[in-house]
């Protein structure tokens, strides 16, 4: 064996170079890395501001008073901490909103996935994305000058604002989630199911209420909790059409906070940091998240149990 | 069982299709009222916000007098704030979706990685706010500026931006990193010359659609703080502050109070003066005009992509 100088020097060259590639190859992937974590340090960061800024204020009000208390005025001298008060507009505005949303877009769905021409597909599809790109507070607006005074003119006896107009956009605000979910989902479900039914003379609606949507059930129960997520924490529509008054009532034609509104109002106040008022928000916060968390719980366990594979 | 009789048999089928024709009629009448809601809204702002669209409207302050008021500081503080949640969640967004796609091993690490973004799309936006509230403007001291806004709208289209990365990165062929590390390219180099260009179109569709919601969401910003009132613009870099001798920063305009257009059209809309509508349609057209916008381009850009691009 007989290697000459200059080649051992090309190769050791060579393997330094393959070493710094190597070192900062580790070092572009740990970037990356941190990158990706920045998702988990942001839910860190929800958990950790709701709950410690809702234990400084559960030091001040017990629990008990906070889900039972039928009063919600935290900023009056008479102070009282009812979160019941806002949950219930929170759940008759939701529950307007799901009226109009579940309806209209499992109608939509099935439309589209089972009855229109590719060509109307095409169209349609980006028209609903338009409809859910409007930015929240335009929608806003229209619950409150459109929507309202229409309403008004059917429903003589509604107040300017209320849960029922700002629900009914919020339904419509709603739609092409459902609607583009629910979609998705019937579209995954094989042809050959639809031709079975239709080898035995089914017709198409029949075929598309009895084979398709059974098959897809568990993606449109993924819809409809993604409709209950975004109504739940719907903020600005309710923010403008309903008032803000906290009002414990199940009458969609009234007005009333909801969890969303009041944050809103407090938060264009100028409460100082670290006081009782402030303290409030974090835990409705905190209460909205638990909602919302449970309700997508739910959504998983509903998808596990009904999941049909083919 | 007795037979039907041809009539029978017609009647049913009949039936059938007229039910088949009923149900048809309704999802087209379904889609009509999305389609009407969108051109009632745009119209209903374009005629009540008709007076009000001029270029003084561009260039004048929010004022206490309606006729005189206009968005000059919420279209620059939208702008701005825009500015700032681009340069976060681009880059973080798509090294994520490029760790996830390309990197990742299968452990529970990165599943936990994984559930988490899908949770944290079905979070309410008001909770960001809080969040922001409580990291950014007072454990941070970034206090009520346009940082704080920017990072707290970068968080909360960072899911979106995520989710496109990585699905225009699955559509790239497996073929086409093997080549590049045939001829002794490194993972990395894979990325940086082949994976990245190839999915730079999906990448930017998400992007847009990102920014498209950002530049909508106004609940997280009220709860940082935002100012509803702003009648000044943030410091251009290096312009004379009025302090003698003394010009602004560089980055001195990120710790600006400011305003963006939903903010305005919120405050706009809350006042009992009637006058005051038609700011905030006029305002509402020209945000509408940009979110719709953004989104055509949006779905020019995918429309295109999937008509050049074959493997």
């Amino acid at each position: 064996m007989s290697a000459n100088a200059s080649d051992l020097h090309q190769v050791s060259d060579r393997l330094a170079k393959n070493a710094m590639r190597n070192v900062s190859e580790r070092l572009i992937e740990m970037v990356l890395f941190a990158a990706a974590a920045v998702s988990v340090l942001t839910t860190v960061g929800i958990v950790y501001v709701l709950v410690s800024e809702s234990i400084h204020f559960f030091q001040n009000v017990s629990i008990v008073d906070f889900l039972t208390d039928t009063q919600w005025t935290p900023l009056f001298d008479d102070a009282h901490y009812g979160i019941m008060v806002l949950i219930s507009g929170t759940l008759v505005s939701s529950g307007v909103a799901l009226a109009v949303a579940i309806p209209m877009g499992t109608i939509i769905a099935i439309y589209l996935s089972e009855f229109a021409n590719p060509k109307v597909r095409e169209v349609a599809k980006p028209v609903l994305e338009l409809l859910g790109g409007i930015p929240t507070i335009v929608f806003g607006y229209f619950a409150l000058l459109i929507v309202t005074p229409l309403l008004q003119k059917i429903l003589p006896g509604l107040p300017g604002f209320s849960l029922l107009s700002a629900g009914l956009v919020m339904g419509i605000m709603i739609v092409p989630y459902v609607a583009s979910l629910s979609e998705d989902a019937m579209r995954a479900v094989p042809m050959s199911m639809r031709e079975g039914s239709y080898a035995m003379g089914a017709t198409k609606l029949h075929t598309a209420i009895h084979v398709v949507v059974p098959a897809a059930v568990s993606g449109l129960a993924a819809s409809y909790i993604l409709g209950i997520s975004r109504a739940v924490g719907e903020t600005m529509i309710l923010a403008v059409a309903a008032g803000m008054q906290p009002n414990l009532t199940w009458n969609p034609m009234e007005p009333a906070a909801t969890i969303t509104s009041y944050i809103v109002q407090v938060a264009l106040g100028d409460l100082p940091h670290g006081s009782i008022g402030y303290q409030t928000i974090f835990a409705a916060g905190l209460t909205l998240l638990l909602i919302t968390l449970a309700f997508n719980i739910l959504g998983q366990w509903l998808r596990r149990r009904f999941r049909e594979a083919y | 069982m007795n037979p039907m009789t041809t009539e029978q048999i017609r009647a049913l089928i009949a039936r059938g299709k007229l039910k088949d024709t009923v149900f048809q009629a309704l999802g087209i009448i379904c889609l009509a009222v999305g389609l009407l809601v969108i051109f009632l809204l745009v119209g209903d702002m374009l005629i009540r916000g008709m007076a009000r669209l001029n270029l003084e409207f561009f260039t004048e302050f929010a004022s206490r007098r309606a006729a005189q008021s206009g968005i000059l500081s919420a279209w620059v503080g939208t702008l701005l704030v825009m500015l700032v949640t681009a340069l976060a969640a681009v880059p973080l967004g798509v090294a994520a979706g490029i760790y996830l796609e390309e990197y990742a091993k299968r452990n529970w690490v990165t599943d936990i990685i994984e559930i988490n973004i899908t949770n944290l799309a079905a979070v309410p936006s008001i909770v960001y706010g809080l969040l922001a509230l409580g990291i950014f403007v007072y454990t941070f001291g970034f206090g009520q500026s346009i940082l704080s806004a920017g990072l707290t709208l970068a968080l909360l289209i960072l899911p979106i931006v995520i989710v496109a990365t990585r699905e225009a990165i699955r559509a790239i062929p497996a073929m086409i990193r093997e080549g590049s590390m045939a001829v002794g390219a490194t993972r990395w180099q894979t990325c940086r010359y082949h994976i990245i260009p190839y999915a730079m179109p999906g990448i930017l569709t998400g992007v847009i659609i990102g920014l498209a919601r950002a530049i909508g969401e106004t609940a997280p910003i009220i709860t940082i703080g935002a100012l509803t009132f702003i009648a000044f613009l943030p410091p251009v870099p290096f312009a004379p502050t009025g302090v003698e001798g003394v010009s602004a920063g560089l980055f001195d305009w990120v710790m600006s109070p400011f305003t963006v257009m939903p903010i305005q059209i919120f405050n706009w809309t809350s006042r009992p003066d009637p006058a005051f509508e038609v700011n905030a349609a006029a305002a509402g057209f020209v945000l509408m005009g940009m979110v719709l916008s953004m989104n055509a381009v949006a779905i020019w850009l995918r429309y295109r992509m999937r008509k050049n691009i074959k493997w």
